[in-house]
């Protein structure tokens, strides 16, 4: 892969944030009352990506896949408290969201790495790192969040199963199946039309840096797929061990 | 006995739901009525386990119902819910799908017939059919385990005379099998009397 770089001049961000100015305009104009909102976004985009830049440049610079690790370890970490929230129907959703991010993250990273993909240095493993678990954490969250619905809307029928004695696995069937479909539908559909109707982060970033089209087409692959898998692994973990938290071990439909 | 209940207690949600309540159940056919509210669908809940008493002892065929594995008792004592709740695809489906977990061999006709239903039924989409005939497919749905018995939830409550009475000579043919029992829960006494040689009554 052949390497560029580019220097992005801090007046030149300077002068990005007259589309913020827009937005913010648009929607005080329109009464959309997100002026507050687009601020705090723009203060938090700001500071976040500064601080996150630095620690990216300090574990290049140390170069040691430990300081890697951890690094991803608490992307995992804040990963499944963020999804939590979206899962508010999930009884204890904290221990699947997290195990299903650590095995997305752990399978895909360890996956391209031993194929050869990528090699096991920080400046790979942080960018696709955190590509990975972010859209673990997205199909997750979604994946539980349908989840909790349909086991509330199914209730009725998952009892009549249980009681035909159907295992709680039998019995939730067909509800853990529409939760993982939710969980990797919007991917899978984002991949269908990936250059037809937008053009992927990566490849627009690649391409802006200087990178030939074929370069940043064949990385953009690489990362669809490699994010194929790690959405699928998430919302499936996820899936397979929340739906277990409605039941009680005598196959018996929890109190919510 | 089949059953016999003793002191029985249950809570949900801060609310108490049965309170020490005490019965036997013979073998037959036994009508549980009282008040809405005073705790049958929960009682029946109880008696194939999709529930556990919070206090005192159940027991089924003199042995405590908690030492019953809950799936194999499931399918020996099969409940069939007040609302039908069957799953997506045909009648035949639902049956075979229940047959399979009691590792039971299905005939289909027969048992569409033990459930009042004519053989047509078996190729029927479950969304298309009317809320009696759904019932009538949960109640062969259940039979399809061979259970030895059968709670029933209310199980003509949502129906209008016709099929009220329909149901009713359906569960009157079943009583007179002889290695059958049923318990079903009621709001309306007659009927109790009517299908039962036996009724419990819970208090308010």
């Amino acid at each position: 892969m052949s390497t560029t770089s580019i220097h992005v001049e801090l007046w030149q961000v300077a002068a990005s944030l007259v589309l913020v100015a827009l937005a913010a305009a648009i929607s005080r104009w329109q009464s959309a009352d997100l002026e507050r909102d687009i601020v705090v976004a723009t203060g938090r985009s700001i500071v976040q990506l500064t601080l996150v830049g630095y620690a990216i440049k300090l574990i290049f610079e140390v170069d040691t896949i430990w300081l890697v690790l951890a690094l991803l370890a608490v992307m995992v970490f804040f990963g499944a408290i963020t999804a939590r929230h979206r899962a508010d129907k999930v009884p204890n959703s904290f221990g699947p969201l997290l195990i299903a991010l650590a095995l997305a993250g752990a399978s895909t990273l360890g996956l391209v790495v031993a194929l050869g993909i990528f090699d096991p240095t920080p400046r790979y493993l942080v960018p696709v790192g955190g590509m990975v678990i972010g859209n673990a954490m997205t199909a997750s969250a979604v994946a539980l969040n349908r989840l909790g619905d349909e086991m509330a809307d199914a209730r009725a029928r998952i009892e009549a199963t249980l009681a035909l004695g159907a295992t709680a696995r039998e019995a939730a069937a067909p509800t853990v199946r529409r939760a993982l479909r939710s969980g990797m539908i919007a991917l899978v559909d984002s991949t269908k039309t990936t250059g037809l109707i937008f053009f992927p982060g990566t490849m627009v970033g690649m391409l802006l840096a200087g990178a030939s089209p074929t370069d940043a087409v064949r990385l953009q692959l690489i990362l669809l797929y490699t994010l194929l898998g790690s959405v699928s692994i998430s919302a499936l973990v996820a899936t397979l061990l929340a739906y277990r938290n409605f039941f009680t071990p005598a196959a018996q439909l929890r109190e919510l | 006995m089949l059953f016999e209940l003793q002191n029985v207690g249950l809570d949900r949600g801060g609310r108490t739901v049965l309170d020490a309540f005490s019965a036997g159940i013979p073998e037959g056919a036994t009508a549980i009525v009282g008040p809405s509210g005073a705790g049958k669908s929960t009682l029946l809940r109880l008696l194939n386990r999709l529930a556990d008493p919070d206090r005192g002892e159940i027991s089924y065929r003199g042995r405590p119902l908690s030492s019953y594995e809950p799936l194999a008792l499931r399918r020996e004592v099969s409940l069939v819910p007040q609302l039908p709740a069957l799953l997506d695809g045909t009648v035949e489906s639902n049956l075979r799908y229940a047959a399979e977990l009691a590792g039971e061999d299905l005939d289909v006709e027969e048992t569409l017939a033990r459930a009042g239903l004519d053989p047509s039924f078996a190729e029927r989409d479950v969304a298309k059919l009317s809320v009696g005939e759904q019932q009538r497919a949960m109640l062969a749905r259940a039979l399809a385990q061979h259970p030895a018995v059968l709670l029933l939830d209310e199980p003509t409550s949502a129906l209008d005379h016709a099929a009220r009475d329909a149901v009713e000579a359906t569960l009157a043919r079943l009583r007179s099998e002889s290695n059958l029992s049923l318990v079903l829960v009621s709001h309306d006494p007659e009927q109790a009397r009517r299908l039962a040689d036996r009724v419990v009554e819970m208090p308010a």
